[in-house]
């Protein structure tokens, strides 16, 4: 029995195995209908969300497996103080895997420790989010053609940004990544991740405030929403929420083939009218994370496609 | 000052000057019912000064919490007036129920009865980080 709670539980060799999967699903689906047939997903979201939880109750009904869900916290046993450890071994009992998000850090870890199945992390607060690295890191291989040799721009909330987190541990392993991140002074990259993954890899790395002055060089641009609900102080949240709004004025400064991704939701910090414009590519990554969701819970059951 | 020698128990010698208290108090050694000898700012003639924790009674210490305090320090068990065993110090690999996580965020700040269990991951730096958030212990 395997979990997954941080990208870095999977290997880099098994990275390109989901990937090869995820596009094997989108060119076959057919194949994967019944895969998990008779097999129970419980989806447990202690924080709202929207994409994640619906991204993996629709990989699972695909896979022809079915989902028992708990989508609000206040209405569940852990709102009379059920601990997490409890309600894993509980949920065990009921679903051959479980998909939890919780707005703690660790608490998958904890969820993990405790259940019999395996536990995939759609979330701990700040901390990590690898099923979003998947649907990134399949967005990448899929719109640039490779997962080496690139620019990343990172931008917006570095410090809470639990996707940019686990992006940069996964593309530490790929040769030749230049970062640039892009972030006021308040929301740089927290140490642990810059010091222990930046530099510990000897990965090329630039910080800066200004996104016009990083946009021509990137091959990637990842925008993310300044968070409000990780913040402890309103006044904090309304000084940095505007500090970057990309718009197609500032498109104009970006390489034609540089793609521009968001984990989703975004408030403001895309413009809407950047959509139509092919290069972004943010709804395109929704959808992929449905594919290699599809492609996580398959490996975790060990289960197999039609031949 | 002179403390009496121990027939049998604990000597923790050669503590960094300083940090003498801190062990005290990780170790639990306040709550024992056993004489306990805190020596301040000894002399030494490695460090110049030191710091020195005599228990009067054959217990068990907890070698992470000194390794971890102060890896230069050595835990010296006493029977019959003599050293029977000399043990040298080094940074444990993790800490279980030793500090605690400040992060309020963490999930060790709710969850019931859970160990705090910290890692080293820099050891030139002498940084641990909380097994499940990976906030940095401050040490």
């Amino acid at each position: 029995m395997r979990s997954v709670i941080d990208i870095t539980d999977l290997s880099k060799e098994e990275l390109y195995g989901l990937i090869d999967t995820a596009n094997d699903i989108i060119e076959n689906p057919g194949k994967y209908a019944h895969a998990c047939a008779g097999k129970k997903l419980a989806t447990l979201f202690f924080e709202p969300s929207t994409r994640t939880r619906m991204s993996f109750e629709a990989a699972m009904y695909e896979l022809g497996g079915s989902v028992i869900s708990m989508t609000d916290g206040a209405s569940s046993s852990a709102s009379k103080g059920e601990s997490v450890s409890d309600t894993a071994k509980i949920v065990s009992c009921y679903a051959d895997i479980i998909a939890m998000r919780h707005p703690k850090e660790g608490a998958a870890l904890v969820a993990a420790k405790a259940a019999t199945v395996p536990v995939i992390n759609a979330g701990d607060g700040g901390h990590c989010h690898p099923t979003q690295t998947l649907a990134d890191l399949l967005t990448i291989s899929r719109e640039k053609g490779r997962l080496d040799d690139l620019t990343i721009g990172l931008c917006g909330d570095l410090k809470f940004g639990r996707t940019v987190h686990s992006l940069i541990n996964a593309m530490s392993r790929y040769e030749n990544v230049r970062l640039v991140l892009i972030s006021p002074e308040e929301l740089r990259l927290p140490d642990y991740v810059y010091n222990d993954v930046i530099v510990k890899n000897g990965m090329k790395c630039v910080q800066t405030s200004d996104l016009s002055w990083a946009l021509p060089q990137l091959d990637v641009l990842y925008m993310t929403r300044v968070q409000r609900e990780r913040f402890f102080n309103e006044e904090d949240y309304l000084r940095l929420k505007d500090s970057y709004i990309l718009t197609p004025e500032k498109m104009g400064h970006a390489k034609p083939d540089m793609i521009v991704m968001h984990p989703l939701p975004r408030v403001n910090e895309i413009s809407v009218k950047v959509d139509d414009d092919p290069r972004a590519c943010y709804f395109k990554q929704a959808l992929y994370g449905k594919y290699m969701r599809e492609a996580l819970i398959l490996s975790l059951l060990s289960a197999n496609p039609e031949k | 000052m002179n403390i009496d020698p121990i027939k049998n128990g604990v000597v923790i010698d050669h503590i960094t000057a300083g940090c003498g208290m801190k062990l005290y108090t990780l170790l639990g050694l306040g709550g024992l019912n056993v004489p306990v000898a805190l020596i301040t700012n000894a002399q030494s003639g490695k460090k110049g000064k030191k710091d020195v924790i005599k228990i009067d009674a054959d217990i068990n210490v907890d070698l992470d919490v000194v390794g971890f305090v102060d890896p230069g320090a050595t835990v010296n068990v006493i029977r019959d007036g003599k050293v029977a065993e000399k043990k040298n110090m080094k940074l444990p690999s993790k800490l279980v129920n030793v500090i605690k996580c400040r992060n309020p965020r963490c999930i060790t700040s709710t969850e019931q009865e859970l160990d705090q269990i910290f890692m080293l991951t820099d050891e030139k730096n002498k940084t641990y980080r909380c097994l499940y958030c990976e906030g940095k212990a401050n040490v």
